[in-house]
């Protein structure tokens, strides 16, 4: 038998299907390999060995006793430190929430339970998931196993950090401005944000709470999809989730079939702004498209231009809203003031706020509070909502003429590390690809679309209509195959080998 | 308005119960002004008119039945609190009334 | 801060010489129902520290909340009720400030799309010419959906309260329960009478949402609670409601928060009308400010001054959907409302046939929900009022609360009410007598039979008894017999007394002037 953490999560689960391995056996060659090589990729901030084995050894019991188990049942999974866990720490990736064990389970980690995945443990992130580097923890970078000397992307960029180093076969990802998409890309790993309220967002740790959206980080498009599947469906618990059906992301995935299928290319997401490195490797994925029966057509999205501005408007407006919670009582960092005695609540709370937060994190805060006050709330605020619904509408006439939209994902790209930490404009300005699906709460999808001449993976992405999420799917698996056939194998195994530093 | 001041954001610092130090006023005012200055492009897009859009997704009317559903116990809710004192949250002294 | 006051104030009569009053009042309601606003925690008052509490109203990280149905449909009934336009489309949301009793740190409220909203309520105020009674209209301006905040104690220093303590301790069991927020328009044009027009104004909102029965409205408990704000602006002449005055600018006003009770209203707008004046009249100018009451000695002390830092930076509540009340819905609800409490006054002072005073005294009381009940459990209209506006009014004058509160605080129901009446009817009690029998339910000894069985209440029945002690009288007093004899029938009253004394008042005066007036030989 192979080694299980070089396999797919849909091979995981024909061979605990058919006996060949055991969730134990699983799980444990996954604590291993984390073990050899985490230390220097840094995809997880807690790890949750005991637990994960006991998980396991529950799923082969119920197994040998005939239970009929998810498909996915004993597939172990990584949980990005946004989501809450009972029993292990959520941090979110900030000093304030240092230690915290919530008392109940995010939705999506009681459906990841109830299906039977045991949990890995909790991944790294930009704190409150504000960044595009993961430079932003508290607790420390992840290295791209592409080149450790790397971002990964961000915010989750030890989710995706986690799949693409072999580390975990599945994780969950946020995405609020492509903080699941920009790390696959910069990854070569595959991500999917659904639908605004296709999963649930309760136990999330919000950001902003109307582009907030959970999704699915692997390695293959299927394994996206089966995972998609499991985090997917209403949920009472949150006031945004939709009630209907999970579009068949699965039978997508394996239909994989592109015949008749408008591909849109966004004129405003191509040329000017990409890296030609990244643009080259697109335009040949297209090609494989159009090979594989697609129709290519150009369609122009105007108010993409503006996209990035309203998107730094409305996300620390209601962030610095959502991040008020964090202020000492309750939960959480609680920290005097220098040289004052007996403080006043005020004061502690001010004080545990400035500790607790990093600089990304008061930035947006005070960028968000200016955006809101009163005076200023008309032209900031007030303004980037209006163009939140032409970027809207330029979304609905695109999908008149286009079945699918397709784009980079990201401009560049992986960058070393500090190339853009005091240049808060030129991070944000790596995001212009993925914000506009956010905004209009359209799904989204990423997937390599190969590497680009500097040896480092660039990223596909593929937009559908609101609740077309299959589409993304069955695209998404049609270019695969092309592409995982061009290149005689996963993109995945070109990557370096990561030294075993530990155990193993 | 996009000469942002460094006592404007001292002003924001306080709204958003943040004790900025000096040395953190300094470097937003400068990184806030280039922001501001950026995404203010926002008011030059075709907004005459149009409505504006606060949820992605046009739901309205989600509502759940008034019934009771089971609460934290009291230590749960308290475990994780900075300090508590007979079941409550123990908290430094409130300088006003609300 | 101490709560006496230094702040001068001129005589309320002196100050309407020279100022018109004008008011607005907040009143914040808590609903009844079984669960908080935006999650399934129950509501229970009284209930151990942090025992409702859930990560959605704690503000965990994470936690969402969703709509309370039976609170949206309340908000509804009581806009109907106010006589609003509901809102075809409205959405929460969040106000945002830091207060350690608010999980959130903001509270989730409707800014400017309010649920209810161009409403007004009429209130019945004493008349001016002191004949009979008015209506005076209050206009609603708003009336809106959000959550309560959790409760402080105080630990340290003197007195418990916010000043001076060393720390503080947080329940959140309150948090999060909903809460409707009614806002009057400005109230103008009821000069001297305006702080009669506010207390009426939160009787009648009282006794419409009681009819509601969408709260339990416990001033006491803080189901209830009313922030009063008053400014004066020079007078333009003796009739308040002239054109002229209307149109003089308003002054500045006070916000005076947690009035909570119908009498505080009524002194706290009757003070902050004394204080503006002495402001304004020494030549200074009133700030705008929160001012707390304080109940025990009826003034107001300063708060917080407002300012731009009340900046609360609202924005539509991502979290939740819009509130669009289907117009079916809302006309479903609106057939469904119980008889307005002003309408419903009018039909029964035709069935119970009182007077105009009758009814005033019956409504100052407020002792007209008493009366119904009583009355639907067998008692006469005549008896029923007799009754509760004899003692229990008084004492709960006394007490400073009002009738059905007290009622309610010593347990007397109309069925006790009723059931003494049924005793006098029965001839079992006398009218003295069923007054001790009241006392006695009123100082809980039980059910008026109960007390009357209990204090060996009861007429004798025994004529023998009865005709005995009449001889015994007569032997004691012949002179007044003889009288009586010779045609002066109502010498026999002091007769009747000295029975009623050998009795020890346990009989029936008309049975023994009938006795009297026999062995005299005397037709009665």
């Amino acid at each position: 038998m192979s080694d299980p953490t070089r396999m797919t999560a849909a091979a995981l689960a024909d061979a605990l299907a058919s006996g060949d391995l055991s969730s134990e056996q699983i799980t444990r060659a996954h604590l291993d390999r984390i073990q050899g090589v985490d230390e220097q990729v840094g995809a997880y901030l807690h790890v949750a060995g005991e637990s994960a084995l006991a998980e396991a050894r529950e799923i082969d019991d119920r197994r040998a006793k005939g239970e009929d188990l998810h498909r996915l049942a004993g597939v172990p999974i990584a949980v990005k430190d946004v989501m809450t866990t009972t029993g292990m720490p959520t941090t979110a990736g900030s000093k304030m929430l240092e230690g915290w064990v919530p008392p109940y389970d995010a939705t999506i980690v009681a459906k990841l339970k109830a299906a039977g995945l045991p949990i890995l443990g909790k991944t790294n992130m930009d704190e409150f998931a504000m960044g595009s580097s993961t430079e932003h923890s508290a607790y420390g970078l992840t290295r791209n196993p592409w080149d450790l000397e790397r971002i990964p992307g961000g915010s989750g960029g030890g989710s995706s950090a986690a799949v693409a180093s072999w580390q975990a076969p599945l994780a969950t990802g946020t995405d609020t401005g492509g903080s699941i998409r920009q790390p696959a890309a910069l990854t070569g790993s595959v991500g999917v944000k659904p639908t605004y309220g296709g999963v649930s967002r309760y136990g999330m740790i919000a950001m902003a709470s109307s582009l907030d959206q959970g999704g699915p980080c692997a390695r293959t498009v299927l394994d996206t999809a089966l995972l998609h599947e499991v985090m997917a469906g209403h949920d009472p618990l949150d006031s945004t989730s939709i009630d209907q059906p999970v579009p068949d992301v699965v039978g997508a995935a394996q239909r994989a079939d592109v015949k008749g299928l408008r591909i849109g290319i966004v004129k405003e997401l191509t040329g000017e702004g990409f890296s030609p490195l990244v643009q080259a490797r697109f335009d040949e994925s297209v090609q494989h498209l159009v090979d594989a029966g697609a129709e290519v057509v150009e369609v122009s999205c105007p108010n993409f231009v503006h996209a990035l501005g309203a998107y730094y408007l409305i996300m620390p407006s209601e962030a610095s809203s959502n991040l008020a919670r964090f202020d000492a009582m309750r939960y959480g960092l609680r920290v005097s003031p220098d040289g004052i005695d007996a403080p006043s609540a005020e004061q502690v709370m001010a004080a545990s706020r400035d500790a607790g937060f990093g600089d990304e994190v008061k930035r947006r805060i005070i960028l968000g509070t200016y955006a809101l006050s009163s005076g200023y709330y008309d032209a900031y605020y007030g303004s980037a909502q209006k163009v939140r619904r032409l970027i809207a509408d330029d979304f609905a006439a695109a999908f008149g003429s286009a079945d699918v939209l397709v784009s980079p994902t990201a401009p560049t790209t992986a960058f070393r590390f500090g190339d853009k930490t005091d240049d808060p404009m030129a991070m944000y300005r790596g995001d212009i690809a993925t914000i506009p699906a956010n905004l209009a709460g359209v799904p989204g999808m990423s997937l390599p679309s190969g590497l680009a001449e500097d040896g480092l993976p660039a990223g596909f992405q593929i937009l559908a209509p609101a609740m077309a999420d299959d589409r993304l799917y069955t695209v998404g698996a049609a270019l695969e195959q092309r592409l995982v056939s061009a290149w005689g194998g996963h993109l995945l195994e070109q990557a370096p080998e990561l030294a075993i530093t530990k155990g193993a | 308005m996009a000469d942002l001041t460094r006592d404007d954001v001292a002003h924001l610092a306080s709204l958003a119960r943040i004790d900025l130090s000096d040395a953190e006023l300094d470097t937003m005012v400068g990184e806030l002004a280039s922001i501001i200055s950026s995404v203010a492009a926002v008011q030059q897009a075709p907004i005459d008119g149009v409505e504006p859009m606060s949820h992605p997704m046009p739901i309205v009317n989600v509502t759940r039945p008034d019934e009771v559903r089971a609460s934290l116990t009291p230590e749960a809710a308290l475990a994780m609190a900075p300090a508590s004192e007979i079941e409550r949250f123990a908290v430094p002294r409130i300088l006003t009334e609300d | 801060m101490a709560t006496t006051t230094t702040d001068d104030v001129l005589g309320y009569d002196e100050a309407l010489t020279t100022f018109d009053p004008v008011m607005g009042l907040e009143v914040h309601v808590e609903l009844g129902t079984r669960t908080k606003m935006f999650c399934g925690c129950a509501t229970e008052f009284g209930a151990e520290p942090n025992t409702q509490v859930c990560p959605v109203c704690l503000g965990l990280p994470g936690a969402l909340p969703v709509v309370n149905e039976i609170g949206v449909e309340s908000a509804i009934r009581m806009g109907l009720a106010l006589n609003c336009s509901i809102a075809q489309w409205c959405r929460f949301a969040r106000k945002n400030y830091f207060y350690p009793d608010m999980p959130k740190n903001f509270q989730t409220s409707q800014y400017d799309e309010p649920i209810a909203f161009d409403g007004y309520l009429d209130v019945e105020i004493p008349a001016a010419t002191g004949e009979g009674t008015e209506i005076f209209r209050v206009e609603i301006e708003r009336a809106h959906m959000e959550e309560d905040t959790g409760k402080s104690l105080h630990v340290g220093g003197a007195t418990g309260r916010i000043q001076g303590a060393e720390y503080s301790l947080v329940d959140f069991n309150r948090a999060g329960i909903p809460l409707i927020e009614i806002v009057t328009r400005p109230i103008a044009g009821a000069g001297e009478r305006a702080p009669e027009v506010a207390k009426a104004f939160v009787g009648a909102l009282r006794d419409l949402l009681r009819s509601l029965e969408v709260s339990d409205l416990k001033m006491e408990q803080g189901s209830m609670r009313c922030d009063v704000n008053l400014s004066l602006r020079a007078k333009a002449g003796d009739d308040p409601t002239s054109p002229e005055q209307l149109a003089v600018p308003l002054g500045t006003r006070s916000e005076t928060k947690n009035v909570n009770s119908l009498r505080s209203v009524e002194r706290a707008v009757r003070y902050e009308v004394c204080r503006h004046a002495a402001v304004l009249t020494s030549g200074g100018s009133v700030l705008q400010e929160t001012r707390h009451w304080h109940e025990d000695t009826g003034v107001t002390t300063s708060g917080r001054e407002k300012s731009d830092a009340d900046d609360y930076r609202y924005f539509p509540e991502p979290d939740l959907v819009p509130v669009a009340p289907s117009r079916e819905w809302v006309e479903e609800l609106r057939s469904a409302l119980p008889e307005p409490p002003a309408l419903r006054r009018k039909r029964l002072l035709g069935e119970w046939g009182f007077s105009g005073l009758e009814m005033r005294d019956v409504i100052n009381a407020g002792a007209i929900e008493l009366i119904e009940a009583t009355v639907a459990a067998g008692a006469k209209a005549q008896s029923a009022r007799k009754w509760w506006l004899a003692e229990p009014s008084r004492r709960a004058n006394t007490e400073g609360v009002d009738l059905a509160t007290y009622a309610e605080q010593v347990g007397i129901t109309p069925e006790h009410v009723a059931e003494l009446e049924s005793l006098i009817v029965a001839g079992r009690l006398n009218d003295k007598m069923a007054r001790q029998v009241l006392e006695g339910v009123l100082d809980g000894e039980g059910a008026p039979t109960v007390v009357a069985d209990a204090r060996g209440l009861e007429l004798v029945q025994d004529d023998g008894a009865l005709e005995a002690a009449v001889d015994t009288v007569i032997a004691a007093n012949p002179d007044v017999a003889d009288k009586i004899r010779g045609g002066k029938v109502q010498a026999a009253g002091a007769l009747i007394g000295q029975v009623m004394k050998e009795m020890k008042g346990q009989a029936d005066a008309d049975k023994a002037r009938a006795i009297i007036l026999t062995k005299l030989g005397v037709e009665g």
